[in-house]
């Protein structure tokens, strides 16, 4: 199908952007396209007009500054990938970004897109929420930066004004010592996840867990940070029976009504399953050998 | 009475804009609704029908094309997104004479072709990949992975497997 009429701009600074996000309520950004488009060809989105960011100058850039990764908003999800810096300074990023739809769609679409797009199966934005990061916007009254727990509000709805770009993502460096996990379960290789989890796990020098993040996208209407999880972990002895009994805490998270996919009892026998092999990676990693 | 309207594009609504790429290394320019998809511009303003076309939201893979070096979906790109852009499509890749590419030859060697309607995107995909510096995994899983945004019905993809894995064993590829 095709998509419907609209006027297209492609401005060169980010004020301009903003000046026609005011101008037109009805106008949406462009960035790589890979689901505005084909929302646009299926009718599900009938923009007034498209702000094409291609010629927006400087937003395709990476930089690794003081304990954060700053993404640009034009950075393509495959250039996250492959950058070395960003993979030294946080392994966690191109590990959750092979799951990331297929190479062609990440060769095109941004990471900050898809965190605009919010959809709640979405990669990106679990990774956003598990690393505590946060987003740049600017809107016409300046700039502001909105915490990830407080960016995303539902499936597809962030707390973004609607004359406000988002001109950058703002990603923690994975702390020293920690160790990190991701596992998602889809049918096939590319799809959004039915279930995933990601972990960061700190120990001290006897394996206790000094520190855990753990989060889940798939499984409600946001990503979720897996709280009680967390609190079941931390200050434990990591072993594989506290780490099965804090990853059965998982399943209040599910939310997610039966759909086509799964059914709620299911995601719940599968997060926890996912969750038990994060903490488990993520722990081997931080104490440099297995957990008995 | 004739309802066959003529060649009237100042009437229509669409508002179009200028747009300049160079395609299989020709620059070429073109005055297109704002809303023609790459892959539409490929096919009906250049005539460069071996683009193929099939779901329009990215699933298939049919459409990929090399939109600066890298496999994009010319379905989900808008031809003045393209503005600039360096295309290649299908056209480019046997020679001049016919001759077909390492990687067309291994496709017909292993059958790795049926109807060959997804065959355009599958190569082009492929194509990317093999010419790029990153490594690529041989296995059965890691071919699957590189091929697994290239839908095929009819062929099965065992065989499109085998001829990924000759063509990169045959061919003269820039690799480290
Ligand atoms: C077949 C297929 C499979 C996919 N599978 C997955 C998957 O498994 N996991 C996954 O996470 N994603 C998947 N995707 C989506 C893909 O990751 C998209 O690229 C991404 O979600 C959106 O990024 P984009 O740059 O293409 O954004 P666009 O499509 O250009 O924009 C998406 C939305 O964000 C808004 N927007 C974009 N940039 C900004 C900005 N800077 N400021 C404010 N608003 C902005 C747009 O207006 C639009 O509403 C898939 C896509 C396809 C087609
Ligand atoms: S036609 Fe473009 S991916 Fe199917
Ligand atoms: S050869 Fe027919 S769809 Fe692949």
């Amino acid at each position: 199908m095709k998509p419907s009429l609209f006027d297209y701009c492609s401005p060169t600074s980010v004020g301009e952007v903003v000046a026609a996000l005011v101008a037109d309520p009805g106008a949406m950004i462009l960035a790589g396209g890979q689901s505005l488009v084909p929302a646009m060809n299926l009718r599900l989105a009938s923009p007034t007009r498209l702000i094409d960011l291609k010629n927006v100058a400087d937003l395709a850039d990476i930089q690794v500054d003081n304990g954060v990764i700053k993404i640009g908003a034009m950075v393509r999800h495959r250039d996250l990938e492959l950058n070395d810096e960003v993979y030294a300074a946080n392994p966690l990023i191109r590990k959750m970004m092979r799951f990331v739809a297929h190479v062609p769609i990440r060769n095109c679409g941004t990471v900050v897109g898809s965190l605009c797009h919010a959809d709640a199966a979405a990669e990106m934005p679990l990774l956003l929420v598990l690393t505590g990061g946060t987003v740049t916007a600017v809107g016409p009254d300046g700039s502001r930066d909105i915490a990830a727990k407080d960016f995303f509000q539902f499936h597809m709805t962030t707390s973004r004004a609607p004359d406000e770009m988002i001109v950058r993502a703002n990603i923690p460096v994975l702390a020293d010592g920690a160790g990190y996990a991701f596992h998602e379960f889809a049918r096939r290789q590319g799809d959004y996840a039915i279930a995933a989890a990601g972990a960061t796990v700190s120990l001290d020098g006897d394996n206790r867990v000094t520190r855990a993040r753990v989060g889940a996208c798939g499984v409600a209407s946001t990503p979720v940070l897996l709280e009680a999880v967390e609190q079941a972990i931390t200050g434990a002895q990591l072993s594989q029976s506290t780490i099965a009994d804090a990853a059965e805490k998982a399943k209040d998270a599910v939310t997610a009504p039966d759909d086509m996919h799964a059914s709620t009892g299911y995601r719940k026998h599968l997060l926890a399953g996912l969750v038990r092999r994060v903490l488990g990676e993520a722990g081997q990693r931080a104490a440099g050998g297995a957990i008995k | 009475m004739n309802r066959i309207a003529g060649n009237t594009a100042e009437q229509s609504a669409d508002p179009t804009q200028l747009t300049r790429m160079t395609v299989n290394g020709e620059t070429v320019e073109r005055e297109v609704s704002v809303r023609m998809l790459l892959s539409d511009f490929l096919r009906h303003e250049l005539g460069l029908t071996g683009t193929h076309v099939g779901c329009e939201h990215g699933v298939c893979g049919a459409c990929t094309v090399m939109i600066n070096g890298r496999s994009g979906r010319s379905c989900l790109t808008f031809a003045v997104q393209a503005d600039g852009a360096d295309i290649r499509t299908i056209e480019s890749v046997a020679d001049e004479n016919g001759d077909l590419h390492t990687l067309q030859e291994a496709f017909r060697d292993c059958h790795a072709l049926q109807c060959g309607y997804c065959t355009p995107g599958m190569i082009m995909n492929i194509l990317s990949h093999l010419e790029a510096d990153d490594e690529i995994d041989l296995s059965d899983e890691g071919i699957r992975e590189l091929l697994s945004g290239n839908l095929c019905r009819c062929t099965g993809y065992a065989n499109i497997i085998k001829a990924v894995r000759q063509a990169a064993d045959t061919g003269n590829w820039n690799r480290t």
